[in-house]
């Protein structure tokens, strides 16, 4: 009988917990961290070294997250998800912030109940074939076989490819990466097909790197960004703006090195940044805190910089070794395309 | 008076020629007609060449000592045993890390014993094993490998990884389903008809999905039921997916037992005067428990294997953890993957065969004690 | 608590109704009942409430009608018209007969390789019975899942690539792209060779029925086999050839990348159906096996005195008594078959949970979509159990 009570007063207590609604903030901070969805292994993006310690761009970006909530990078769990399982598992809650390179689509703004915060890569789909097949362009690839990964866009853009330039193929789709890869190795279909940035983060892997190319086309537009659940502007405008922190530090020259002097520094735009309180002629202070409006404390921009980076450093940082150009992710000064609004 | 009666044994005569031996056992059980001879020839043949093909690529063609992977990758290159050697460690204790795996060795050692002791017929104190296998040995383990309190470091489950994971799956649904099962099956019998109505339909619903589309529920859309912010940790939610899809084949188990004790035994315990529960703890459950012993032995074993399907919700057990070491740029060689599969059959199969025969040595022991 | 009640009980007479009463077993049932009732009516409340508060948070409603927009993705194999034009109810769709291919196939040869196997457990040569054994210990020791990765690394391995492909008189192909065979279209007339076929099933039924009769009233046996077999090939043979053979036969050709025409067989199908079939033979084996065994050693004595040989005993003696208890943990097996096919995931053949997948993906409708899996799952299982018992209760001892 005891057990039967206990078991009615829980699900009463259940039922007065729908009505709270509590925020993705205030959760994430009862529970001390940060679930992050993280590519399975990826390298450059997200990938568990043998010792289980994450490292690639789009973890950078959950620990940036972290360093802005709790001044403390580390304070982030990661949740490996294949490409099917992604936005399932953000939708129910089981991952605070998707940050797996996800696509922006308009229909996963739309009909998911998520929303992208940010563009944090600019990618497009490629194409990788084997020097032997002797193919030049991705238009002599009429009816060849097509290793994808499912649940993607590439999987759907190489359907859109095909259609629109008359052609046929053979979609061969698997659920992870390493068996996309195993079964194009083994000669199981002619072409490898994902985000450009993927094609050379998975090179790395091959048996024999030398004995394949990538095509030049470039068939797709695929934006890459963190994603959260809608509803909740609050988390939204979080993640956005750690994006938005870490390009402005960026433009700014404030760097993970740099970041203390900086402190000093009399240019407005690091003080907003940086929430360096300012002397009135008076002699009182002046309010500098950006972080309020995010339900945050005032260091977060320097805990971003100062404990992961700025955003330069944490594309150099991560993607350098796979040989990866800034391109069209260069700063806007610099004629790429990564622009974010002024701290002000 | 002489009778003729023999007092002298007669000298022992050895058996005709060609009636023992190896030549009687090649004449009269593998030759013994002419079908027989040529398929026993031919399955013989086929046995050898897939021993040889394995043992030629593990042993002669093996590459054993290599720094990376430039040695596996030579054409013509058997099995990659460095590559194992590289990740053992990693195969049984995940992301653990190194300075705490002890805690790990521990929570197997005591597991070890007490499993012994369990399993040894000889060794008594049966009862008191039990109770502390099943009820103690889970929260010393749980305390051990989780830490956070009495000094010891917090381990995440995220760390966790590899046979760890494997057998703390295996290990909990077993213990769990136990008395779930017990319920679910009492429930499915019972003469309530609404209890045993909604036991059968939980019973066949679960039996009748597979175990990835249990797992995908409780990995990913688990949380979509429950009130917001409660989002049990991730190797939970596997434990929890496990060990309802494991109750749900013990109730059928402990059912079929239940239905093997005769109806005497039932109607004596009601002429005493016993409760329900009493005559189901003191009268039935003990005989029937005892009947169905191999076959919990054997359902633990598909257990153990089914827990290599968490790998496709993306934890890291023993399949996913060897898996995640193909990626690796270091060793990803065209041997590599073989040599990891290989490995893994071996160590699975070594788990599973040892312990099918633990469950066929006792059902012999058990069935002569019901022997008329 | 009971001994309490007995005191109770003699002690205070006047009391006794109201006792009665509350330790009736029948009131104690209802309240019981009643208790769990409203518990779990409680909880699915409790989840459904939960649930909606959670989609209405992401601005989702349940429903059903994603299941008409297209789905945009290609599947690699699709036992009916697929592209990428389709809707995302017909992937399911194919999906779901990739499932039941699969699953078909599957158990009829998972059961004539376990039947085989089984027998020759029990075989007297050495060679053969310890054969069997080591296939059992060995197979059924090792997760499904890792067999599966290794027949499909095992099948993709040796096999060449399209232009090496190993030929067959140009009709059937073999490469890593599949086995890839002429694939026949039934031209106009061919309804008269299937209405042949289906008579000639029907008039073999009940000739054999006939000759059944006839043997028990004269004792005397036709050769049913010899006869229906021949007309069962012959009738539509015969269809075939008064509608002037309209078969329309299309050939597999090497064009580009791939072959043209024909149908395929993917490497998928080929890695997921043997690891299947591999597997759950082993069981089905051992479940042959007990069943062979648990006929008495007289029925085969009986028998064997009949003047019957072994083949005929087993055949027409102990298989027959056997089937009875094999039956049962047949269906458990078949049904386990149908069910690990969705490990198909593993190496990307597009089943019904592979598919689920993908339109779970690109619809977000997770709950809607996996409601559909759940129901389909359960629903084959369901059949498959009333089918196989209603076998059952063919084969089943009529006693008297």
């Amino acid at each position: 009988m005891k057990f039967l009570k206990s078991l009615i007063i829980a699900s009463l207590f259940g039922l007065s917990a729908v009505a709270a609604n509590a925020a993705t903030l205030d959760d994430v901070k009862t529970k001390g961290f940060i679930q992050c969805g993280s590519n399975p292994g990826l390298t450059g993006f997200g990938v568990p070294d043998d010792q289980g310690n994450w490292t690639g761009f789009d973890v950078d970006f959950c620990r940036a997250i972290a360093a802005a909530v709790f001044g403390d990078a580390t304070k982030v769990k990661f949740s490996p998800l294949n490409a099917k399982e992604r936005f399932t598992a953000l939708q129910s809650g089981a991952i605070d912030v998707l940050s797996r390179n996800s696509t922006w689509t308009m229909s996963r703004d739309t009909t998911l109940g998520l929303t992208f915060a940010a563009v944090t890569y600019y990618d497009g789909q490629g194409f990788m074939v084997p020097n032997k097949l002797n193919v030049k362009s991705a238009k002599e690839l009429n009816g060849a076989s097509v290793c994808v990964q499912t649940g993607t866009t590439t999987e759907l853009n190489l359907a859109d490819y095909f259609k629109a330039n008359k052609m046929e193929y053979k979609v061969v789709a698997f659920e992870k990466n390493e068996e996309v890869l195993k079964a194009y190795q083994e000669g199981r279909c002619d072409v490898y097909s994902t985000d450009q940035s993927g094609l050379y983060a998975e090179v790395l892997k091959f048996t024999n790197p030398g004995d394949h190319m990538v095509l030049p086309e470039i068939i797709s537009k695929e934006p890459l960004g963190p994603v959260v659940r809608q509803g909740d502007a609050q988390w939204f405008n979080i993640v956005k703006w750690v994006h938005g922190a870490m390009l402005n530090a960026e433009e700014l020259g404030v760097t993970s090195k740099n970041v203390d002097e900086m402190k000093a520094s009399t240019n407005p735009e690091i003080q907003r940044l940086l929430s360096v309180k300012v002397k009135n002629p008076d002699g009182t202070d002046a309010d500098n805190d950006f972080g309020k409006g995010l339900g945050l404390g005032p260091d977060w921009a320097y805990n971003i910089v100062k404990m992961v980076g700025n955003y330069g450093e944490v594309f150099d940082k991560n993607l350098a070794q796979l040989k990866i150009a800034r391109g069209k992710n260069a700063l806007w000064s610099q004629g790429g395309l990564q622009y974010a609004a002024p701290i002000r | 008076m002489t009778g003729f009666v023999r007092t002298i044994d007669a000298p022992k005569l050895s058996p005709p020629k060609g009636e023992v031996g190896l030549i009687h056992t090649l004449r009269h059980r593998v030759f013994n007609s002419a079908i027989g001879g040529v398929l026993a020839i031919a399955i013989a043949a086929l046995l050898f060449w897939t021993a040889w093909t394995i043992i030629d690529w593990a042993f002669f063609r093996g590459v054993w000592t290599a720094p990376d992977r430039e040695l596996c990758n030579a054409e013509g290159a058997g099995a990659c045993w460095p590559f194992i050697k590289a990740r053992s460690l990693q195969w049984v204790y995940g992301f653990y890390p190194s300075a705490e795996r002890w805690r790990v060795n521990l929570v197997y050692l005591i597991g070890a014993i007490s499993l012994a002791g369990l399993m040894i017929p000889a060794i008594p104190f049966k009862t008191w094993n039990a109770l502390f296998f099943f009820l103690l040995y889970p929260v010393i383990a749980f305390f051990l490998l989780l830490g956070g309190k009495f000094g010891l470091t917090l381990v995440e489950t995220e760390q966790w990884g590899g046979l760890l994971v494997t057998l703390v799956l295996s290990v909990t649904a077993i213990v769990v389903s136990a008395p779930l099962g017990i319920l679910l099956a009492l429930g499915r019998r019972s003469e309530m008809p609404i209890v045993s109505l909604l036991s059968t339909i939980f019973i066949e619903t679960v039996r009748g999905v597979p175990l990835v589309l249990v797992l995908f529920m409780a990995a990913n859309m688990f949380p979509l039921f429950m009130p917001p912010g409660v989002n049990p940790d991730k190797l939970l939610k596997a434990v929890i997916g496990t060990s309802l899809f494991a109750s749900a084949y013990m109730a059928e188990i402990i059912r079929g037992g239940l239905q093997a004790i005769p109806k005497g035994q039932y109607e004596g315990a009601q002429a005493i005067g016993l409760s329900y529960w009493k005559s189901m703890g003191l009268i039935i459950m003990p005989q029937a428990l005892k009947v169905v012993i191999p076959s919990i032995v054997n359902n633990f074993i598909s257990l153990f294997k089914d827990t290599s399907l968490v790998t496709v919700v993306g934890l890291f057990d023993l399949l996913g953890i060897v898996q995640t070491g193909f990626n690796d740029p270091k060793w990803a060689s065209a041997q590599t993957s073989n040599t990891g599969y290989f490995a893994l059959a071996v160590i699975y199969w070594a788990f599973c065969f040892s312990m099918s025969r633990y469950s066929q040595f006792i059902e012999r022991k058990l069935n002569t004690s019901h022997k008329r | 608590m009971t001994q309490q009640s007995d005191d109770q009980r003699n002690s205070s007479a006047p009391v006794r109704g109201g006792v009665d009463l509350l330790y009736s077993p029948k009131l104690r049932g209802i309240v019981s009942q009643l208790i769990v009732l409203l518990l779990l009516a409680g909880g699915i409340y409790w989840i459904v409430t939960n649930t909606q508060a959670n989609l209405v948070k992401l601005n989702q409603n349940f429903g059903f009608d994603f299941l008409n927009k297209a789905s945009g993705f290609d599947l690699s194999t699709s036992l009916i018209q697929y592209s990428s034009d389709s809707t995302f109810s017909r992937a399911l769709l194919a999906g779901f007969y990739n499932t039941a291919l699969v699953s078909i196939l599957g158990i009829i040869f998972a059961t004539i390789i376990g039947f085989i196997v089984g027998v020759m457990r029990l075989s007297k040569n050495l060679v053969v019975s310890s054969a069997a054994t080591i296939y059992i210990e060995i197979i059924r020791n090792i997760p499904l899942l890792l067999q599966i990765f290794i027949w499909y690394a095992l099948v993709l391995k040796p096999l060449p690539g399209t232009k090496q492909a190993i030929n067959f008189f140009d009709t059937v192909f073999i490469s890593n792209r599949g086995i890839i065979a002429p694939h026949v279209i039934f031209g106009e007339g061919s309804w008269i060779s299937v209405t042949l076929l289906i008579s000639a099933l029907i008039g073999t039924w009940v000739f054999r029925r006939w000759s059944r009769k006839r043997q028990e009233a004269t004792g005397q046996i036709l050769p049913a086999w010899w006869i229906s077999i021949p007309i069962i090939i012959a009738a539509p043979i015969l269809g075939l050839l008064i509608a002037g053979w309209p078969l329309i036969w299309d050939y597999p050709v090497l064009s580009g990348f791939n072959f043209k025409g024909g149908v395929t067989l993917v490497p998928e199908f080929i890695a997921l159906f043997l690891a299947l079939v591999i597997y759950t033979a082993t069981f089905i084996a051992e479940i042959v096996r007990s069943g062979i065994i648990a006929v008495s050693h007289g029925q085969s004595e009986a028998s064997h005195a009949l003047g019957l040989d072994n083949g005929k005993t087993l055949r027409l003696v102990v298989i027959p008594q056997a089937m009875r208890i094999i039956i049962p943990p047949l269906t458990s097996q078949y049904l386990n078959l149908t069910k690990n096919s969705s490990l198909a995931v593993a190496v990307g053949y597009p089943d019904l949970m592979y598919t689920a997948g993908t339109v779970n993906n690109q619809s977000g409708k997770a709950i809607e979509v996996y409601s559909i899996a759940l129901v389909v799952y359960l629903t084959t299982s369901l059949v498959t159990s009333l089918l196989m018992n209603w076998f059952n209760a063919r084969v089943k001892l009529v006693e008297r």
